[in-house]
């Protein structure tokens, strides 16, 4: 479903990835850990489509996002700490919104069924910024998935979240990767990096040092050993 | 068809955000009012005088007033990361230039429909006349493409505010001059005729211009 070959991604004389290979199969959980600097987020960003890498190629479904980005762009679902939704329009306006730019036919019903999902459903004429973080995340994470994605990338989505929101997300989470999505997620929070992926990657200094199935992985000398990777 | 559709969705949301707000459009008309007042009695108007003042002060007040808005529509982008909303979704990224250019447009237009009437009361000069009218859409037309596009390049810079005026204003002065040459024949009594090449000049500027940022504004908005 994500394949990436020899990916570098340069801010001018600053090398943010290097040489990155990564196979994910159609399905996967995969959680991408990493000190702050690794290079997580400018490699979901690459792969979302929103920066453009120095060399390297990658394939999305099958598809190659810099030269068929519009049709890559719809198999895609990207979440983010920031909620890319818009505080001056209701929960149901940012979805109406976003459904028009995927082209949805079933967009109200659509639209309806995921604000019950995320407990939004008594909001939705209410304005995004009078919102709680919690909240907006729910309905960040009913906008990424909205267009019923492929791929979803998730940078962060635990930032800011208390623990009731986090279970929320994770639920939610756990439901789309049982459903068949493939699921690609960074976090600097290694407890809960284990917990919800069920393959683990370490990026440190814009390279993968460590790629093993979640059942490999040992939580209680993981920790030591991701220190070491990352030092 | 899409993509018309797609343009609309976010001149709709644009609009729907300022209904909701409407901080955007009360700044620039509060703004607009308060300029207008201030040439008005700094400059002391009487009859000719006023008539020959005015092309320059309405053009200087619109553009004031259409950077105020410009800045704050590509900000509102910016603020929660909408504008990665935008790049993430399948259109081709000149549709997101039309939708906030056209949104940028409208927020202008009405401006100009409280102004314009305010001025030709206050300085006693016919603006209300059809030619006058097409200058105007002609010269915001512009004035809104280029805008939209230096404002998606300001609003990445860290003193966006600042940054707009000092690269919109140079690169719009073309069309500013073509506006209150325009006007003023027009307001003068000049036939459309006299005054078709500051015409053309503003068809020309605007075609160049919306042409240019069409093909330019994927690469200003993505990193």
């Amino acid at each position: 479903m994500i394949k990436v070959n020899a990916l570098v991604k340069s801010f001018g004389p600053r090398t943010a990835l290097a040489s990155v290979n990564l196979h994910v199969e159609a399905g996967e959980f995969v959680t991408l850990v990493g000190p702050n600097g690794a290079g997580k987020t400018t490699l979901l960003r690459i792969l979302a489509t929103l920066t453009r890498p120095t060399e390297g190629s990658m394939r999305i479904a099958g598809l190659d996002p810099i030269k068929a980005g519009e049709e890559a762009r719809r198999t895609i679902g990207f979440l983010s700490h920031r909620t890319l939704l818009y505080d001056d329009l209701t929960a149901e306006q940012n979805l109406r919104f976003y459904a028009w730019m995927y082209d949805l036919d079933d967009g109200s019903s659509r639209i309806t069924d995921l604000l019950e999902q995320v407990g939004l459903a008594a909001r939705r004429h209410d304005l995004v910024r009078t919102f709680s973080r919690g909240m907006q995340q729910r309905l960040a994470v009913a906008r990424a998935v909205l267009h019923r994605p492929q791929v979803l990338f998730l940078d962060e989505p635990y930032t800011g979240l208390d623990p009731n929101a986090a279970q929320v997300l994770t639920s939610l989470l756990t439901e789309l990767a049982g459903a068949g999505c493939t699921i690609l997620l960074t976090t600097h929070n290694l407890e809960r990096g284990l917990e919800v992926g069920r393959r683990i990657i370490v990026l440190a200094q814009g390279r993968i040092v460590y790629d093993v199935p979640r059942a490999e992985v040992d939580s209680a000398t993981f920790p030591k050993m991701y220190q070491q990777l990352t030092a | 068809m899409g993509f018309v559709r797609k343009v609309w969705a976010i001149v709709a949301k644009d609009v729907a955000a300022e209904l909701h707000t409407r901080e955007m459009i009360s700044a620039m008309l509060v703004f607009s009012v308060l300029a207008l007042f201030i040439f008005s009695f700094a400059l002391d108007l009487r009859g000719a005088m006023a008539r020959a003042a005015a092309p320059g002060v309405l053009w200087a007040t619109v553009a004031f007033a259409g950077t105020l808005g410009l800045s704050r529509s590509l900000a509102r982008e910016q603020q929660t990361g909408c504008i990665d909303g935008l790049l993430l979704a399948p259109l081709d990224r000149s549709a997101i230039f039309f939708g906030k250019a056209i949104g940028n447009l409208i927020f202008m237009a009405v401006v100009e429909i409280v102004l314009l009437p305010l001025f030709s009361a206050l300085f006693d000069t016919p603006l209300l006349q059809s030619g006058v009218l097409i200058v105007v859409a002609l010269g915001t037309v512009g004035y809104a493409a280029v805008g939209t596009l230096l404002a998606a390049i300001a609003v990445n810079t860290r003193a966006r505010e600042v940054m707009l005026p000092v690269l919109l204003l140079p690169l719009a002065i073309p069309a500013l001059i073509a506006a209150v040459q325009a006007t003023g024949g027009l307001v003068d009594g000049a036939t459309w005729a006299e005054v078709g090449g500051w015409v053309r000049l503003l068809v020309v500027y605007d075609m160049v211009i919306v042409a240019v940022s069409m093909l330019t504004f994927g690469y200003v908005v993505e990193e």
